[in-house]
């Protein structure tokens, strides 16, 4: 095997496009799975049939298939009939929504670990039930889950290649773009070390976050 | 408004607790703030409370006896919302608590209504359920803020008033976590008189505490049982803390009374075997 420096050169103003790219559909894709999933862990508690079942369904579905087919639903299917979207775009709205389904899971053990006296205080305090949510319950839930969470967006960061083939070329879609032309195999290796370089001290991160939350809490 | 309490139909074993202050009309010491009327409540196959009638006059304490599972706590939580009747009707100051009236029949009442009557009706646990996540001080203003639309600075008095009595005003900005479980427990009573209600539940308050802490607790219950004329609801295992305060003591026994009268002759010459029998396992 030989390396080449020279082809790094060469392919690493690509690699920062892509990098950029990747930590853009990482942070939107993230921020749009931890405000659906609360969504969904919330309707899933629902009084009303009418919004528990359909919400139900509709994750179950998302969550049992795969992210791959997903992205090209979204990318092919829905503008025949709703909007069209970017590719960067979509790939944000399918990492989130995707991830959502998951997050929402975590949400529910979250919200379901808060103690029922919480909300027995609650009524007999009489808080209307948005304060009891916002003031009671989802600062107590969302302590808890947070390193679960934290693992979901590593999880993410190592599925956003995926977007790539709807073309949103994120580090790897750059990579095999520049290996295709190049004739070379060095972008492959620098995105692999790029992705170590971002997971592994995130997930110290949150190990550190779960240890702190945990002996607080 | 509510016609159906005010039908004399009680049954010869609970009448009211203590000197019948009759029907009086005005909501005045004496008047009948608590009734319930024919309430049965099961859980699956258990009756848990067998068409249980009762009232509580005004400013009286009532202290509910008897062994566990005859359906004291019940009692409570069903006052407080927590639980709704099988059966009956609950009746607070003269409103209805599960039902309104709507075209003249009693129709299940709406969250609003419930609402409405609920803030007559405090409560403090047994496990105190303080909320972890914040302060003292905002565990006891939060509610009058957000319920009763009180300002921040008119709350936060009220709160501090209140903190001091129960005697932990140099604890305000810690969180429940921080203290003792008595100091916990003393913040909830706080916390739910922060409220005004005008009947406060006590459900087995110092059962979750170290014995070295229970005096602390039923103290302070003591001071505001004598000096406010909350009227109080009190299931207890405190037998002399229920001669303390007591202006009635309700013996009960599988969902239903026993007897019931002022907590001398209760606790020196009961009438029936079974609160003789009860006594002496716990005097």
């Amino acid at each position: 095997m030989n390396w080449d420096w020279e082809v790094v050169d060469d392919f690493m103003p690509r690699f920062w496009d892509g990098l950029a790219l990747t930590l853009q559909a990482l942070v939107l894709g993230s921020l749009i799975a931890f405000a659906l999933g609360l969504v969904w862990a919330m309707a899933q508690r629902s009084d009303l049939r009418a919004i528990r079942w359909p919400v139900t369904a509709f994750t179950e579905f998302v969550r049992n298939t795969p992210l791959l087919v997903q992205l090209f639903f979204l990318f092919y299917v829905v503008p025949e009939w709703g909007p069209s979207m970017s590719p960067l775009t979509t790939g944000i709205i399918g990492l989130g929504l995707h991830y959502s389904t998951y997050t929402a899971e975590v949400y529910r053990a979250g919200i379901g670990g808060v103690p029922q006296g919480q909300w027995e205080a609650a009524t007999a305090l009489n808080l209307p039930r948005v304060r009891t949510w916002t003031a009671v319950i989802l600062p107590q839930a969302i302590r808890r889950v947070v390193p679960a969470l934290g693992n979901y967006v590593i999880a993410m960061l190592k599925d956003s290649p995926m977007i790539a083939v709807i073309g949103a070329l994120e580090m790897f879609g750059e990579a095999e773009g520049f290996s295709n032309e190049t004739f070379t195999t060095e972008a492959y290796t620098i995105v692999g070390v790029a992705f170590i370089v971002i997971a592994y001290p995130a997930s110290l991160l949150i190990r550190l976050l779960e240890r702190r939350l945990v002996l607080t809490s | 408004m509510s016609s159906p309490a005010d039908t004399p139909q009680t049954p010869e074993t609970t009448d009211s607790p203590r000197e019948n202050g009759g029907n009086g009309e005005s909501r005045a010491n004496g008047s009948e703030l608590v009734r319930f009327t024919n309430v049965t409540k099961r859980f699956g196959d258990v009756t848990v409370l067998d068409r249980l009638d009762f009232h509580v006059e005004t400013g009286k304490h009532v202290t509910l006896i008897g062994p566990s599972g005859s359906g004291k706590t019940t009692i409570l939580r069903l006052l407080m919302t927590l639980l709704t009747p099988d059966e009956g009707t609950i009746t607070v100051d003269g409103d209805h608590l599960n039902h309104e009236e709507r075209d003249g029949k009693l129709v299940k009442a709406g969250e609003k209504h419930v609402r409405e009557v609920r803030k007559k009706i405090g409560m403090v646990f047994q496990q105190f359920n303080l909320f972890p996540n914040m302060k003292v001080l905002r565990n006891v203003t939060e509610a009058p803020v957000h319920v009763l639309g009180l300002s921040k600075d008119e709350a936060v008095e009220r709160a501090k008033g209140l903190i001091e009595l129960v005697g932990l005003s140099e604890h305000l900005d810690k969180y429940p976590s921080q203290l003792s479980g008595g100091q916990q427990q003393r913040v909830a009573i706080a916390r739910a008189l922060a409220m005004r209600p005008q009947v406060l539940l006590l459900d087995e308050v110092t059962s979750a505490l170290d014995p070295e802490l229970v005096a602390g607790v039923l103290d302070v219950l003591r001071d505001i049982a004598h000096t406010t004329d909350i009227t109080m609801l009190c299931v207890t295992h405190e037998m002399g803390f229920a001669r303390d305060i007591s202006d009635c003591v309700m013996m009960f026994d599988q969902g239903r009374v026993v007897e019931f009268g002022p907590p001398d002759k209760m606790f020196s010459e009961p009438e029936h075997e079974r609160t003789r029998e009860f006594l002496s396992t716990v005097l």
